[in-house]
């Protein structure tokens, strides 16, 4: 059976280049980037390399790169390294009412130690509240943080205003955003955009799992929140994870060297599975068309249908998708991006996500498409009370 | 420290007269099925109507006594001393080490009970009692006697060899597997059927299990959790060959042809049917279900009633009369609880009405069922055929 892949906002394939090169790292160069001698030097190569690899796709220093385990550590990290960091400058925090549950949670912890967060709201594209922002940044405020792409729809934050704008009224703010779907995407430059730190996962562009960075400006200071051996200049302590971030660094740099290209393809994937599904009844597009939204994601909704059982009938076709974001598939809770944009309320549970990567061709939109055709007046028929 | 033997004490099965070689071959069986998960080499023996476990090797003790623990048939576990007939003087010596290898702390309360097996042995239990109590006291000065409510009790059991212990840890009770057939469990992945099949392998039967799975509609993850459920059963049966149906085809063909508050009954009466179908391919002789009354609508008397005319072989409900707080306590003991409250559809809940029929006329329920006359044999079929068996152990 024909096997379709399109849950890659939830992660990737890993790239046979990738995978060679970490087995290499780890059956060959396995040394401590500490140790002394030449199994130490040769495995702080390519720590060093991945950061070269890393900087030169933002535009940033090297240095400004450290290393984790992922998009929830860096978000953690971020939000209450800040928030150690800067106490006694103020206690207020900003954030929206689209993040994901690394940054959200962190978040909620927080509040729960005596920090007071605002949460704005968004339209119904998914677009922040600028009026609301402007209005919510004082002189407290140690730090907003906006996601940069939502996960859940594919909208694209205008992060330079954002940033400008947090800037304009409080020079002394940092600004932090969550590139997670937005990296290997989108052309990130945060120094032009001023943005002080950006976090990052690996395994969301056909790297390992379990990798991750953060950007963290030169003259941005926050705390650490995991303290040690002093790796990656006390900023994030613990033996690198050598081969993860050789993997890391080369699958960020294939992104790099193929941008135009991929981009393209996923584009072109997205609009014909938009055109697609609008033509269909009863169904329901959440993501915009082309380079207004993410090119990767699509969200939709399919009247009369459960998410959960029109997963699972695509499953049987070899179509894999994911309901709300697969983050948080675990516990059936409805997306909170959904309702913030408005979708209805009899279309929360009925609301697919696909998304696309570097592996994906139109035609698989095509298949998905048909699938879709042929499952949606069967599962009508069968409605459930 | 390290146990050398166990005394395995075991109560119904004492008294089953000529039968009682059956129970106990079958219980010694299920002792030697349930330590061939530890690790280390054990003897199981028989001797005058006491089974003991002599460990030939290193081994955990928290495992093994684990895994004794879930013997059905086994009322209590009793970690020993055993030695050879040697001098009396000896045997005191021996007694008083172990007690105090035992029980290092100085001050507790205590009986000795002894008992004389073997006459020939030249001292006779009251005496034995007397010498060592005097013993033991020498040797704990905080310590007294106690010879109704002791904190334990010192026995010494005089036979062929002597056994000498002071715990008694409480075993699964119930019958050893194998001695009372085989009987048929209706799955879902709820609380209560897991239940359901634990507390009638207890009484000695042997169990198969029947899941009907609806894709798309229940996920791959409902059927895993169906799979984990039956091998934790199956820590206590022993291995369960659970049979997966694929039910998905014949409940939408009743959707379409039946009225929608008798759904859930008729699709009950359709799994009982195939249930009872493979029971009697597969040498049961009873189902089991996790009914109990009232507490749903398919569960009034109504309607287990109307479920129960479809089959001929007897249904076994052994929470029949209980709270469901008494089969989650059940549930937590056996540790089936966690898995089974994760959040996976069944195939039950899927198409549920909002209101139901409590009370089913049969007449009725047999009435709406003619309109399935058309295909349903042929569903049952293809349905039966393409069960998938997954042995879970």
């Amino acid at each position: 059976m024909r096997q379709v892949y399109f849950d890659n906002a939830a992660t990737t394939r890993v790239r046979p280049e990738v995978a060679k090169l970490m087995t290499k790292v780890m059956t060959e160069d396995y040394g401590n980037p500490s140790s002394r001698h030449i199994y130490g030097v040769n495995a702080e190569k390519y720590i060093k390399t991945a950061a070269e690899q890393i900087a030169a796709t933002l535009k940033v220093k090297p240095q400004e790169i450290v290393f984790n385990s992922g998009g929830t550590e860096g978000n953690n990290n971020v939000l209450i390294g800040t928030a150690l960091q800067r106490k006694g400058l103020g206690k207020h925090i900003i954030s929206t009412n689209i993040e994901h549950a690394a940054v959200y949670n962190p978040l909620i912890f927080l509040e729960s130690m005596g920090y007071d967060v605002t949460f704005i709201g968004v339209d119904s594209k998914g677009h922040i509240d600028m009026d609301a922002l402007s209005a919510a940044i004082r002189p407290d405020t140690i730090l907003v943080s906006t996601m940069w792409v939502n996960n859940e729809m594919g909208a694209i934050e205008d992060i330079h205003a954002i940033a400008k704008l947090v800037k304009e009224k409080n020079p002394r703010t940092y600004f932090h955003t969550d590139a997670i779907q937005a990296y290997g995407k989108l052309t990130l430059r945060p120094k032009e955009a001023g943005i002080d730190m950006l976090t990052v996962s690996g395994h969301k562009l056909h790297g390992p799992k379990g990798t991750g960075f953060m950007y963290i400006n030169e003259k941005v200071h926050i705390s650490p929140i995991i303290m040690g051996g002093g790796q990656q200049k006390d900023r994030r302590s613990g033996t690198e994870n050598v081969p993860g971030i050789a993997g890391l660094g080369l699958a960020a740099e294939l992104y790099k060297r193929e941008h135009n290209s991929i981009s393209e393809r996923m584009l072109a994937v997205k609009d014909r599975l938009i055109d697609r599904l609008s033509k269909t009844d009863g169904v329901t597009i959440n993501s915009e068309k082309g380079t207004l939204s993410a090119p990767h994601i699509v969200s939709a909704s399919f009247e009369g249908t459960r998410a959960e059982v029109l997963l699972h009938a695509l499953e049987e076709k070899g179509v894999y998708v994911s309901s709300g974001s697969a983050c948080s598939s675990n516990h059936p809770a409805i997306s909170g991006t959904l309702k913030a944009i408005g979708v209805k309320k009899e279309l929360l549970d009925s609301t697919l996500r696909f998304s696309f990567g570097i592996y994906n061709e139109p035609d698989e939109a095509d298949y998905a498409a048909d699938c879709i055709e042929e499952l949606l007046p069967v599962l009508r028929r069968f409605r459930r009370y | 420290m390290q146990y050398q033997s166990f005394l395995i004490k075991y109560a119904e099965i004492g008294t089953k007269g000529k039968n009682r070689y059956i129970f106990e071959d079958a219980l010694m069986h299920q002792i030697r099925e349930h330590l061939k998960k530890v690790e280390g080499d054990f003897a199981v023996q028989k001797e005058q109507g006491r089974i003991y476990v002599n460990a030939k090797s290193d081994y955990d003790y928290d495992e093994v006594v684990e895994a004794l623990g879930k013997v059905f048939g086994v009322t209590g576990i009793c970690p020993m001393l055993q030695i050879d007939k040697c001098e009396y003087d000896e045997l005191r010596e021996k007694v008083l080490e172990f007690v105090q290898k035992e029980h290092p702390e100085q001050k507790f309360t205590f009986k000795v009970r002894a008992k004389r097996a073997d006459k020939h042995y030249p001292v006779n239990s009251d005496v034995i009692n007397a010498d060592v109590g005097y013993d033991i006291l020498n040797s704990y000065p905080e310590s007294s006697v106690d010879v109704h409510h002791p904190d334990f009790i010192v026995y010494i059991e005089i036979r062929q060899r002597i056994n000498v212990f002071t715990k008694v840890i409480p075993g699964a009770g119930g019958m050893p597997i194998g001695t009372n057939g085989k009987a048929m469990l209706l799955l879902s992945g709820g609380i209560d059927s897991p239940v359901a099949g634990y507390m009638i392998a207890k009484r000695g039967v042997m169990i198969e299990a029947v899941y009907f799975h609806a894709p798309p509609y229940t996920s791959e993850r409902a059927k895993q959790k169906v799979i984990d459920l039956a091998k934790q059963v199956a820590s206590y049966s022993g291995a369960i060959r659970l049979h997966i149906v694929n039910f998905t085809d014949i409940q939408l063909y009743i959707y379409e042809q039946c009225p929608h508050d008798e759904l859930t009954i008729i699709m009950r009466r359709y799994m009982m049917r195939i249930a009872e179908r493979l029971a009697n391919a597969n040498d049961c002789i009873g189902l089991i279900t996790g009914e109990s009354i009232g507490q749903v609508a398919s569960q009034t008397m109504f309607s287990l009633r109307t479920t129960d005319e479809v089959c001929e072989l007897p249904v076994y409900r052994p929470v029949i009369g209980f709270d469901k707080q008494e089969i989650v306590d059940v549930a937590e003991k056996i540790g089936t609880f966690e898995t089974s409250i994760l959040p996976y559809e069944d195939c039950c809940t899927i198409f549920v009405a909002k209101h139901p029929v409590t009370k089913p006329n049969l007449n009725v329920i047999q009435r709406s069922e003619r309109h399935l006359a058309e295909k349903i044999d042929e569903l049952i079929e293809t349905a039966v055929n393409t069960e998938e068996v997954v042995i879970c152990e």
